[in-house]
């Protein structure tokens, strides 16, 4: 029985082989789906959106003026924010407008953030944060870094609290949780282009729609982490609450939420970092900032000024980072100080008077207001010369590299991927479904699957999985042992951590440029961006798991005369495996994220689709894309959870 | 002291625009512009805030997509677009403009080109350069691993159209296209190659700054005709339509079906503007190759044509 089931794989990827061999011979209709299967469901989409936007109403006024309505409230709080910290209070209208308070001057901002480091944790993260700050100042990109933060400012609010909210229902009732898993799956997998175009149509052009394509894309983890905390409170707890005569509302405001807190911190984490991820593409439809200075810098080609750029993205990323991170730690110490307001908040006050004080002193002393252009510091000739210099005298080798993984690897991936009846790929994917978690998860995989197929996606589909599954397979061969050097040491272990930090908060597209110049539009210069996009789980999760391994556990491999290769490969590494197959899981979904920035090198996968459907303004082309990315990246999410639980029960890691 | 000096004259101003406002414009909402991400859209949709400002009209800069654009426009969020080109937004924009929501502002006087291209080394190292029957014999040297033994043709964006695929069955070319994902892609590939001296042929379009900073020459295609693109029997190949160059065409104004109502003489100002190819070239030249800073190209624009511009918002 078991030879048999361990001989099944290797045989159907024998029979696979032959088929791909033949398929010139068999009949088209097995190679690309035939027309009359498709449904016109992007048609039917853009239809119902239109609908939506121009004829749908609540009674007594239209969907459109509904969104409409949310939008001037949304962009009331953001003015404000714009007036604080980049505009100050004008007059006049459009570009003439002219000053008459200006905004908050760069050396009180400064001085807040340091503040705010200081009341999270000490004096040293203040310096840190106050550093970064500093950095956005001296390189110049002082305004733009505080449009973009105006955004994050008021983007980070609507999706903790709409994530709180949502959450809290989902805790409290599971019809509602039920309906609400599907769709988080759907706003974490479809490619955000695929909901702007609708957004604009619905919210308008500006940077209104940019804060609400960001808070769909940011909010999901609040909503998980806010349920998931919820459950976790100790019944204990509950019960007291009940005991004691809580309403249910006071059990949640003063026992239950509470008590989430420090989990609730790490959601609102997830937040701050994802609204920094969609800058770039917030920018694409109007929200400016450093993300439109990347853009603009990197479609002249000026790729000094696009790293920098993005390297003030980086610094904005790393202070709130770690701004949230110690708030979310911040333990109450120290018997409150007595006596009036102000002395009960002495920074708060000191900031307070520096605000008005460097406002006053600004208009006597520019400097004070405005960082001067004369001292400002700039690093662009260093990095457009560095890769100048490259290109110029490795580019050989660099192609030599380039052609060899191309002729042996990917090519031949692709072609054979290609060439397989869709059928046959069907019937593989949903007897693998059906082995991992029996008839469920074949049934739905069949569904997915057969999704792809009538939309007519099924070539741009396979495309996808040959380029996100080799990109996958390149990132865990180097993120895996990344990880496992870095949890051997604590040295390696910090280096590697800022390493992949800075690679998750750097845009994408400030290295696409440099890789385009040293790689050529093609394949491999999107692979590439992929596989340093996608690294960090892989690196992240591994570590995590190795480090987490039972220390008893350990300690009996050693008696048992293990060296220490061993320990790593018969303890360490088998008992960590859920947990990398957890970071390879992640790996897939950033990878299959990356999708729309490799459409921007020239691929043609579903990202692509994707990308010419904004550029079209074509509603349903971009939905039913992003749907079909979402559908290629729930099969691989529920296949892997599903050999991760396998896993666990074999390890004896679940109650199982 | 001259900071007093500057608040006063904000002040003399302040009263002057206010006064200005109020006698000659008919609504003091901001005129919504869109800026997209070439250079020379900038400078043109720049040099036409400053003239309606110059009106006294409150004029506002919205970054936009190319394409997605016409739904702002439709919807009113939106209200000029000054560089649509006949070359890749004639499509939309005709569609646009069917829906009654969207009207035309006539040509800004622009002629968009866009074809094949070189970089000038190549012409030594393949004589018989700029004709397109010379590209054959050359396939070999523009080749790479992935297109080998043909040669390699970098093209823009599948969306951009351009029907190059059937230009290369139809004229017998040994090439393949490869398409770029956006246009700050391609022109990576561009400046890398020059930087190195190597081979390259790609598509691309003016006025724009490459073709300024690096100096090279357009492909010699037979002449574009409509029938050549509709016709088989009509252009160098009996059998097959596309057996010619690409078309050119104007670069249009367009924008939103209220503004005429709404600002009439905004509107008649957007309608005039006009500008040649040899202006923008040389404007953008300024601005991408020299590095002059885009504000000071427009003021020196409005400076040295005040004789021009004072016509439009007569």
């Amino acid at each position: 029985m078991s030879r048999t089931r361990a001989l099944l794989w290797p045989v159907l990827f024998g029979v696979s082989l032959v088929l791909a061999f033949v398929s010139q011979h068999l009949p088209p209709w097995l190679l690309t789906p035939p027309q009359a299967m498709m449904i016109d469901l992007a048609g039917t989409t853009s239809a119902a959106m239109k609908w939506l936007v121009e004829d749908a109403t609540f009674g007594m006024f239209t969907v459109k003026e509904a969104t409409r309505a949310i939008a001037t409230l949304i962009e009331v709080p953001y003015e404000a924010a714009r007036i604080l910290l980049v505009d100050g209070i004008t007059e006049g209208k459009g570009r003439r407008a002219s000053t008459i308070i200006p905004p908050i001057s760069w050396i009180a901002v400064t001085a807040a953030m340091v503040a705010l480091g200081i009341y999270a944790r000490n004096l040293k993260l203040g310096l840190l944060i106050g550093a970064l700050f500093l950095y956005l100042a001296v390189f110049g990109q002082w305004e733009s870094a505080m449009v973009t933060l105006a955004s994050i400012l008021i983007a980070v609010p609507i999706g903790v609290v709409g994530g709180l909210a949502l959450g809290i229902l989902a805790f409290l009732s599971p019809t509602f949780s039920r309906v609400l898993s599907p769709i988080l799956d759907l706003m974490q997998t479809v490619p955000t282009f695929a909901y702007l175009v609708p957004i604009l149509f619905l919210f308008g052009f500006g940077p209104v729609a940019a804060l609400i394509a960001t808070v769909i894309y940011a909010m999901p983890p609040m909503v998980r982490i806010t349920t998931l905390a919820l459950r976790q409170v100790p019944p204990e707890l509950q019960e007291f609450g009940r005991m004691v005569g809580c309403t249910p509302g006071q059990q949640m405001r003063k026992v239950l939420l509470p008590t989430a807190l420090p989990d609730l911190m790490v959601g609102v984490n997830q937040v701050i970092m994802l609204s920094l991820n969609m800058v770039i593409i917030a920018s694409m439809i109007g929200a400016g900032g450093l993300g439109f200075d990347v853009l603009n810098a990197l479609r002249s080609l000026k790729i000094g000024d696009g790293i920098e750029a993005g390297l003030a993205i980086t610094a904005l990323a790393l202070a709130l980072d770690q701004l949230s991170q110690a708030l979310a730690a911040r333990s109450h110490v120290g018997a409150p100080v007595q006596g009036s307001w102000i002395k009960r908040h002495p920074k708060t006050v000191a900031v307070l008077v520096l605000i008005v004080v460097t406002g006053l002193a600004g208009l006597v002393l520019p400097w004070v207001q405005t960082y001067p252009r004369e001292a400002m510091l700039s690093t662009r000739s260093f990095w457009s010369d560095l890769v100048t210099y490259v290109n110029v005298n490795y580019f050989d080798q660099i192609e030599a590299f380039k052609d060899a993984i191309l002729i042996n690897l990917l090519l031949p991936v692709k072609r054979f991927l290609l060439a397989l009846p869709w059928p046959w790929v069907l019937a593989l994917l949903t007897l693998a479904a059906w082995q991992v978690g029996r008839g469920r998860l074949a049934g739905l995989c069949l569904a997915l699957g057969l999704f792809i197929v009538v939309t007519g996606l099924w070539e741009q589909a396979v495309t996808t999985v040959y380029l996100c599954g080799i990109s996958v397979v390149i990132a865990a061969l180097i993120g895996v042992p990344l990880g496992i050097w870095a949890a051997a040491s604590n040295t390696a272990g910090k280096v590697i951590g800022a390493f992949i930090d800075m690679l998750q908060t750097l845009p994408s597209f400030v290295y696409l440029i440099p890789v385009i110049m040293l790689f050529r539009v093609g394949d491999f210069a999107a692979m590439i961006a992929v596989v340093l996009y996608a690294l960090a789980p892989a690196v992240r999760y591994t570590a995590h798991g190795l480090r987490s391994v039972q220390s008893e556990l350990i300690e009996a491999g050693i008696v048992c005369g293990c060296t220490r290769w061993q320990v790593l490969t018969r303890v360490r590494l088998p008992m960590a495996l859920p947990d990398i197959l957890l970071g390879v899981n992640q790996t897939i979904m950033l990878a299959l994220s990356m999708l729309v920035i490799t459409a921007l090198v020239g691929t043609r996968d579903l990202g692509q689709e994707v990308y010419a459907a904004l550029a079209t303004a074509d509603v349903g082309r971009g939905v039913m894309a992003g749907l079909a990315v979402a559908a290629i990246a729930i099969i691989a999410d529920r296949l892997i959870a599903g050999a991760t639980a396998r896993a666990k029960a074999r390890l004896g890691l679940s109650g199982e | 002291m001259k900071q007093t000096k500057r608040l006063i004259s904000l002040g003399l101003a302040l009263t002057l625009s206010a006064g200005a406002a109020f006698a000659q414009v008919e609504s003091e909402d901001p005129i919504k512009l869109t800026l997209h991400d070439w250079t020379g859209q900038l400078i043109t949709t720049n040099i036409m805030a400053a003239v309606l400002e110059e009106a006294g009209y409150n004029v506002e800069l919205v970054q936009a997509d190319y394409l997605a654009q016409f739904s702002g426009i439709e919807s009113g969020d939106l209200h000029v677009a000054m560089e649509l080109w006949a070359t890749t937004a004639a499509d939309a924009m005709n569609a646009s403009i069917a829906t009654g929501n969207t009207v035309s502002f006539g040509e800004t006087g622009m002629q968009a080109k866009e074809e094949w291209w070189y970089p000038i080394y190549m012409k030594e190292k393949c004589p018989g350069l700029p004709d397109w029957k010379a590209l054959n014999a050359c396939a070999e040297m523009f080749s790479t691993a992935e297109t080998a033994p043909k040669g390699r043709y970098l093209g823009g964006p599948v969306t951009w159209g351009g029907y190059d695929e059937e230009r290369i069955a139809s004229l017998g070319l040994e090439y393949e296209v490869i398409h770029a994902g956006t246009d700050a892609a391609m022109f990576a590939e561009l400046a890398a190659a020059y930087e190195r001296q190597d081979p390259i042929l790609m598509w691309i379009y003016s006025p724009h700054w490459a073709p300024i900073k690096y100096p090279g020459e357009w492909i010699e295609f037979p002449a574009y005709s409509a029938e050549c693109y509709t016709d088989p029997a009509v252009g160098e190949n009996p059998a097959a339509a596309y057996d010619c160059g690409k078309p050119t065409g104007p670069i249009y104004k367009a924008g939103w079906v209220g503004l005429e109502g709404k600002w009439p003489g905004a509107a008649k100002a957007i309608k005039a503007f006009t500008m040649t190819n040899e202006q923008m070239g040389e404007m953008v030249g300024k601005g991408d190759v020299d590095g002059i800073p885009l504000e000071d190209v427009v003021d020196e624009w409005m400076t040295n044509n005040e004789a021009v511009w004072k016509t439009w918002i007569e």
